[in-house]
Formats: structure tokens, sequence, C-alpha cells
């Protein structure tokens, strides 16, 4: 069984405005020294040993659908558990 | 001419669209539930607004995913008139029928106003019965409007005239190039955020909309004339 973590966010080269907002919450509370804020989405995925080699699998399932390669990036970790 | 108007869990403009083509524009219209697989017996495609699959993961991105798509995508191969509006756009974007994505409304805000419109090409299926540079009035109700493309693919639809509506005066949402709907190089498949099947009576504020569906109707006529003459 494999643990996956998926985060996606916002290509660098594309103003993301949610975090371009929070950024300025953060001025506003005095923490000055904040340079930027991305905002993206973090996703756990379990998933079963297979033949198919799991960073195919994942990286397939991530172009597909968990993030929109327009306009985001995706990285993620793999660990591999016992299962329950 | 019959239309199909594709409803999927959490459509919510369908009956809206409905009522424009079957009261307004007085042409046939039936819903077809996300689960169909073929959608040849219609002669033009509508994809409402709402929010879809409750707009989880991104608008229009588990939508795109649903059986009746692969029926939408053959249809829009196949030169029929496909519209996306608002959520419908979204999943046209997701779908791949039209490049682009949209992100969050630059403000953060939903907004639900009537917005005015110019028209940049009037020479497509949806938009002939209006002057080039019209200016018209329709309204736009939504949170992710914000149009973004890459450099590469902004000068394509520049240079293939597929940018259709621009927002006139105030862009509502930061979409690049004031973009409010964009048609595929083929000329048969439009999305557009502003809802025009909201704009079909002078009751509801604007009949402008009504326009762009009696065009479908004008230049699918056309063609049937040309190909039963």
């Amino acid at each position: 069984m494999y643990k996956v973590k998926v985060y996606v966010t916002l290509r660098e080269s594309v103003l993301d405005p949610q975090g371009t907002a929070v950024k300025g919450s953060l001025h506003s509370l005095n923490y000055k020294e904040v340079q930027d804020v991305r905002i993206g989405k973090y996703m756990e995925l379990t998933i079963e040993k297979s033949v198919r080699d799991i960073d195919e699998t994942v990286k397939e399932l991530c172009e597909k659908l968990l993030a929109n390669t327009v306009i985001e990036d995706y990285r993620y970790e793999v660990e591999e558990v016992v299962a329950q | 001419m019959k239309f199909a108007v594709i409803v999927f869990p959490g459509s919510n403009c369908d009956v809206d669209m409905y009522h424009a083509i079957k009261d307004e524009l007085g042409e046939e219209v039936e819903y077809v539930w996300h689960d169909a697989t073929n959608l040849d017996e219609f002669d033009g495609i509508l994809l409402p607004g709402g929010f879809s699959y409750g707009d989880y993961l991104r608008s229009g991105a588990l939508a795109r995913f649903s059986n009746v798509m692969n029926a939408v995508i053959e249809a829009a191969n196949a030169g029929k008139p496909v519209l996306g509006v608002c959520n419908g756009f979204q999943i046209l974007l997701e779908a791949g029928l039209l490049p682009g994505a949209m992100k969050r409304n630059e403000n953060l805000k939903f907004m639900c106003r009537p917005t005015e419109l110019r028209v940049e090409n009037n020479t497509t299926m949806f938009s002939a019965g209006y002057q080039k540079d019209e200016v018209i009035t329709i309204p736009i109700a939504h949170g992710e409007g914000n149009y973004y493309c890459d450099e590469e693919t902004l000068a394509n639809l520049q240079a293939n005239n597929q940018i259709v509506f621009k927002y006139h005066g105030t862009n509502p949402n930061g979409s690049l190039e004031d973009i409010a709907g964009i048609i595929n190089e083929k000329g048969n498949v439009l999305g557009m955020m502003p809802h025009p099947e909201r704009a079909v009576d002078s009751l509801l504020g604007s009949a402008d909309g009504l326009k762009l569906f009696q065009s479908i109707v004008k230049q699918w006529r056309l063609s049937i004339d040309v190909v039963t003459s």
C-alpha cells in the first residue's frame, strides 16, 4: 500500500489572487517579512500496490485530473505503508 | 432546430436555458442528463451554468469526465454548435475543447450583475446577428471567471480572431485582455462567462442575449438549405 501526498499550487508565472489577499492580511498583522503567499491544495491518496510503477500512476492521475497544468503545478511524496 | 441542455448534478441555469430556447426562441429543446451517451438526435448542444459536482477540485473538472462529455466532444468534432455558458465554459476548458483555464476572480468576490460586452468578432455562427463592436448588456454570475492562458495561446486566439466577446468598460473578474467569451478554431464551440439565456426578454432587463441564439438558428438553417438545395 502507498500513501501519496499531492500538493497542487498555481504556477509561479500565474498571479494567485487568494495568495495576494492573504499576504496583504499578514502585512496588516505586521508580518512585513512575508514576501509571498501561494495558496494550494493538499490531497492524500491511498493506493494499492500493482504491477504499474507508482510514479507513473501518480503522475498520470495528477495530469489528468488533480491538477490543471495550464495554470497549476503539482508535486507529490510517496510513502510505502503496511495495509491495515 | 433541436437543442440539448446538458444537466449535470449541480447545474442551476438549465431551466433558464430551456426557457430561452423554448419560449423566447421558439425552437425544440430537451434536457439531457449527464450520464447520456448519445446526442445524435440534437442539432445544437448547450452546457448551462451552475456548480456541477459542487465545483469540487476545480470548476468543471469533474463534470468533464461524465459520460455525456464524450458525446459532447463527438458533436463538437462533427461541427455541431456547442455553447458553454459560465460553468459550461469552465467545463469546455477542462475538456480541452477550448484553450486556457479559469482562476478565481481577481477581487475574490462572486460577481453577480449586468455587464457590458463588446462584440469583437461578429463573423461566427453565434455572433452573426450583432454588429462588430456593438456593445450589449448581458449579466454575469460567477466567482471563477478570471480567464487565463499563456502568451502563445493568447497570440493564437488573437491571430485567429477567436475572441468573440470582451468586457466593455469595467472588467469584473480580471480576465486576460478583458476576455468574456472565446470560440474554437473551427468556429463551432463557444464558451462565455456572461449568461445570454438570462437576457432574452426586456422584462429581464435586457434582450441582447436572444440575438446569440437567433444567430445559431439562422446559421444552422442556412447550412441545411445548402445541403438540401
